[in-house]
Order: C-alpha cells, then structure tokens, then sequence
C-alpha cells in the first residue's frame, strides 16, 4: 500500500470551519485531539467530551441517534481513535441511522503518545471501509474549502451513516481542555436535551 | 405500542425469555444490542419483533457499551446481551460507564462452569465476576428462571433509578446443556 501525501491543513482551523454553523447539531468527540478541538471551538452543552473509552465516540453517537431521530448527531474523532473501533463501522452500517456522521480528523498519527504512525498513514483507509459497510456518503478532504462545503453538506438529510475523513497537518496545538468529570458533562448534556439529573 | 405476545404455551419458568421482555418492557427499554448467544436467542427474537425498540447486532460487546452512553445521553433506556466471553472484551470501555455514572445492565449468559464441552470457555468464565467487579460493576447473579426474573427487575430499577452500573450473570445451570 502507498503512503498518503501528507496534508498542510490545520486541524483547528478545519474543525472550526466544520462547526461554524452547526445549529442544534448534537457533537461527541473523541478522546486527545478532537476533544480539545471541539472545546477550542467554543464549550457547547450540547458537546460531549470523551477523555477515554476509545473507539467508542462513533457508538456513542448511534445510541443517541437512536434516541433522539429529530436532531442531527456529528461524532467528531481521530484516526488512532476510529481505528479501535473500525468493528463498530459495520455495526453503524447495518444500523443505518440516518442522523449520523462520522468525521476523522485524520493526521495520520497517534498524535497524544508521541506521533507514531498509525494505518491511515500507512495506506489504510476509513472511506472505503465505510463504503463497503454500506454508508450512504463519504469523502476524503485535505482543503479549508473542502471542509466548508463538507459543513454545508452535513446540514442536509442524509438517506444513512456518512463518513468523511479530513486529511490534517500532524501537530499538536496549545490543548484547549473541557472539563474532565464525565458526570458534569453527561448531565449537563441530557439537561440541553431536556432530561432532569436522577 | 405493538408487542409481540409470549406464545402462551410455552410459559411458565421455563419461559423466562418472555418474563424477561415482559419485565424490560415495563421498564421502558427502548434499546437492545447484542452478540448473539444460543441462550439469549428468544429474548432477541423478541426485541427484534418490537418495532418501539431499536435494536443493534455488534460485532464485538464492548460497542453495546458506548451505545448504551449514547442512548442514556439521549434520553433512552437501554439493554445489553452477551455471553461470558464477551465481558471480556468490554473492560476498558467500561471506564465510560463507570466514571460516567451511566446507567448501564447487561445480561449475561454464562458459559465454562456447568456441563461445559468447551474447554476454551473456562478461563473467561472463571474471570467473569472478578474483572466486572474490578471495572466497577455490581453483579447480581441467578441460578433459577424465577430468581433470574426477580432480579432483572431488581437490577433494572438500580441501573436506571439509581444510575448503577449492572451486570446480570444467568448461570449456564439455567440455560442448559448446550447440545452438540
């Protein structure tokens, strides 16, 4: 398999880019990077953070698109992160919520260890997989402008799961940090939704 | 709401797949996802049939976890069925549920400790108990059909009342020999 050529884009920016107008779109990041790219966009109620628990961000998002079919659900991780979960795009793909994406902010390193190369670097790839476990849309992007259209893509409706990978520079900027007690932010969340704490 | 009905024949103690879905219907689960075991065959045949209930097919447990996180986030109740050898796989995800005070019950039919033809079973039954309660978990455990209903119920208002993480093991006493 070939390498792919690395991309210049900054995550910060992409992300940023990506959320500027995300509505009452409901978001779950992953743990390291794309958790403290989705706090550096602003801290949202309607965030929720994960500072463990990896390849479980994509999952996270099936049952709460499950739960809650009128909204739109984004789950926003890393590469190092959908690859322990690669299992679970299948599981999405039979499930086929249709409120559902998937973005990889993908700098093809396990960027909170020490920037080892992980497999999207390495010639594999989350689009095709996606697409053979039966998702409606996917795409690679490695531009800013890419992303944009992408935003305005993502706010329509989807007939199933979609995953789009969006190809970053490999660094790691200043940790913007959400709160890391889970219960705070868990209940804070389902409070946005309009669920009392127990 | 358009539930399947337990066919009436097969009630009784023997029947405690249908007590089961009786019980977590009543405690309004809307979500069930799996790895298929022989024993939990009629309680997902069951789920499956219920158009209120979404339910998820996994390719390994520990996807059930997060699911269920989801789905509480969302404002649902949810449940997980596995076998003793998944638990395993779940142990790390298990840290949402437990540092998140997710609600959380899973079923669990247990394999490797009764009439066992398959030695590969043994090692994960015996470190069933001991890795959930390691993880955080409380672990209720039956050995009788009417026991097992009994606590399910019990276990289902501790997860969802009381926000307690739960693992209900079903002894392999209960499900049977299974047949070759």
């Amino acid at each position: 398999m070939s390498m792919s050529v690395p991309s210049q884009l900054d995550r910060r920016a992409a992300v940023a880019a990506l959320l500027k107008n995300r509505g009452d779109t409901l978001v779950v990041s992953g743990l390291g990077s794309p958790t403290y790219d989705l706090h550096a966009t602003g801290d949202r109620d309607d965030n929720f953070y994960l500072w463990g628990a990896m390849g479980g961000a994509a999952l996270i998002g099936l049952g709460l698109a499950q739960a809650q079919p009128s909204k739109r659900i984004l789950a926003l991780t890393g590469d190092g992160e959908q690859l322990m979960g690669l299992g679970g795009i299948a599981t999405i793909g039979v499930a086929r919520p249709r409120n559902l994406d998937i973005v990889v902010i993908d700098n093809q390193h396990f960027g909170e260890t020490g920037m080892q190369a992980s497999h999207t670097g390495r010639g594999v790839d989350l689009t095709a997989i996606a697409v053979a476990c039966g998702f409606t849309a996917t795409g690679t992007l490695r531009t800013l402008e890419d992303v944009q259209r992408l935003a305005a893509q993502i706010a329509e409706r989807a007939d199933g799961p979609r995953l789009f990978v969006i190809k970053v520079l490999a660094e790691n900027p200043p940790r913007s940090l959400p709160s890391r007690d889970a219960v705070f932010i868990k209940n804070r969340f389902r409070a946005h939704l309009g669920f009392a704490a127990a | 709401m358009h539930s399947p009905q337990p066919n009436p024949d097969t009630r009784g103690s023997d029947d405690w797949p249908s007590e089961l879905y009786r019980v977590l219907k009543a405690a309004d689960v809307r979500q069930m996802s799996y790895v298929p075991d022989a024993g939990h065959s009629q309680l997902i045949r069951l789920f499956s049939a219920d158009p209120d209930v979404t339910t998820s097919v996994l390719t390994t447990e520990e996807e059930g976890i997060a699911i269920a996180a989801g789905a509480w986030l969302g404002g649902q109740r949810s449940v997980l069925l596995m076998q003793s050898s998944g638990v395993g796989n779940c142990i790390n995800m298990l840290s949402l549920s437990a540092i998140g005070r997710f609600p959380l019950l899973m079923l669990v039919t247990m394999r490797g400790e009764w009439a066992e033809f398959n030695p590969w079973q043994v090692p994960m039954s015996r470190a069933t108990q001991p890795s959930l309660e390691a993880i955080g978990l409380k672990v209720m455990r039956a050995e009788t059909a009417e026991d097992l209903v009994e606590t399910v119920e019990s276990a289902a208002s501790l997860a969802y009342e009381s926000d307690q993480q739960i693992a209900v093991l079903i002894g392999q006493r209960l499900i049977g020999k299974k047949k070759w």
